[in-house]
């Protein structure tokens, strides 16, 4: 592994000033779970590793209605959090099942949307509870919807110097429900063959999705925000006859390849069924969010 | 994993390790698991697959367990580390020590000072878990003799004996 140096910045500006220093030779750093097994499988070099943990933008934990998660904070953090649990149930459906314990302990939603994997658990609901990802760069700030942030496997937006701040998620309207599932063939510890987050808003009539929103992992290049399944949804009866012809849907959107973890016609089989799955949770969620 | 000397500067690292306040050097680049186990000498703590999947170098940073190969030495300057040193009192062994050893939990044990350190944060969090409970917990910790059943029936009976 080549040798590289650990900054440990106190201000954004200062990690900011690293990584538009070393470009592509310094990377952000939080729990390191990908980061460190990449450096040592060769996949890059680095000459500097930019610890965000000291930077309290990126390790802040907000609830105010709408939730700010640092970029940095670890799985565990989220969960543990009783008010943050019980206000986006679809988030800790991830935030619990990335790796194990001592993973959770370390590993951010922030970073494994950064990692930017197809396969991520993190993303899809961040996609369905509609977050925007705060990037700062030398520009300043901006902001970017969570399901433009990858652009390619292993690849997202973030330009020379730019690092991911936060996740903006909104606070959740009254009769919102979410979830997120994944198939693996082991209990735990595992990437997900295919993944779906799901979620939905009833109307005052408490039986018809006023909008919905799917997304797919582990199908595509990226994580796929479902947009023909997610418009179907929308003034539909709450009913397995609408969460199943969304899976249905969802399907056509899904472009997976077939390698050692499944085959494209096995995933293509988890979305229908993980999007039924994952929408008739969010309904039960939605309806005691009313 | 072997690190030639590099023009790298060394960091200084102070920490709390075991209880003991703990100064040493490291390369910025050096795992806690390295640092551990050829800077400090505590080769308790062992290297199974070194990226994050086998749980073998599990310690415990600040309460909570870490993969000491997934965390920088440099990252742990001025927070507290727990190994399996610090586990057994000074004459004996801790309750999970001796479990593990009476319900026969273990082979050829490169896994086990792992699976004691998460066990330990388990018990003191929750006294008393229950199978599943314990088998969710301990799922990034792997270990190839036992079946794992000896291991859930060690943590089991060291959570009874406490009551």
């Amino acid at each position: 592994m080549h040798p590289f140096t650990y900054v440990a910045p106190r201000t954004l500006d200062e990690a900011v000033a690293v990584l538009e220093q070393h470009g592509e030779r310094a990377r952000p750093f939080a729990g390191g779970t990908d980061v460190l097994v990449q450096l040592r499988g060769g996949r890059f070099d680095l000459d500097a590793i930019v610890d965000l943990k000291g930077v309290p933008e990126a390790t802040s934990l907000d609830l105010n209605g709408s939730l700010r998660i640092g970029a940095a904070v670890p799985c565990y953090r989220i969960y543990e959090d009783s008010a943050v649990a019980a206000a986006f149930p679809g988030l800790i459906d991830a935030a619990s099942l990335i790796g194990g314990i001592q993973i959770q302990s370390r590993a951010s939603l922030g970073g494994n949307l950064c990692n930017a994997s197809p396969s991520a658990d993190g993303i899809c609901p961040l996609i369905v509870h509609s977050t925007v990802a705060v990037v700062q760069g030398p520009q300043g700030e901006r902001r970017v919807p969570v399901e433009e942030f990858c652009t390619a496997p292993g690849v997202n937006v973030l330009g020379r110097g730019e690092l991911l701040v936060a996740l903006e998620v909104p606070a959740p309207a009254r009769g919102f429900g979410a979830a997120y599932q994944r198939f693996i063939p082991r209990n735990e510890m595992d990437i997900a063959v295919a993944g779906v987050a799901s979620a939905l808003t009833l109307s005052d009539d408490g039986a018809t999705i006023a909008s919905g929103r799917i997304a797919l992992a582990a199908v595509g290049p990226t994580p796929l925000f479902a947009a023909k399944a997610s418009a179907f949804l929308a003034g539909k009866p709450a009913t397995p006859e609408t969460f199943a012809e969304a899976g249905e849907i969802a399907s056509t959107e899904a472009t997976p390849i077939g390698d050692m973890r499944g085959t494209a016609e096995h995933r293509i089989e988890l979305v229908k069924v993980l999007t039924r799955r994952t929408l008739a949770i969010a309904l039960g969620r939605a309806q005691s969010n009313r | 994993m072997t690190q030639q000397e590099t023009p790298v500067r060394k960091v200084p690292v102070a920490c709390t390790l075991n209880g003991q306040q703990t100064e040493f050097l490291a390369a910025p680049y050096q795992s806690l698991l390295e640092a551990l186990r050829e800077v400090v000498g505590l080769t308790g703590t062992k290297e199974g697959c070194n990226d994050g999947n086998c749980g073998a170098c599990t310690v415990s940073l600040d309460g909570r367990i870490v993969d000491s190969c997934l965390v920088l030495a440099a990252e742990v300057d001025g927070k507290s580390v727990d190994t399996i040193e610090g586990m057994a009192p000074p004459h004996g062994l801790h309750p999970l020590q001796q479990a593990f050893l009476e319900e026969a939990a273990l082979q050829c044990g490169i896994c086990t000072p792992g699976f004691l350190v998460a066990a330990r944060a388990l018990l003191e969090r929750e006294p008393h878990p229950d199978e599943h409970r314990i088998r969710l917990w301990l799922a990034g910790n792997l270990c190839r003799c036992t079946g794992y059943d000896k291991i859930v029936r060690a943590v089991q009976s060291a959570a009874d004996k406490t009551t």
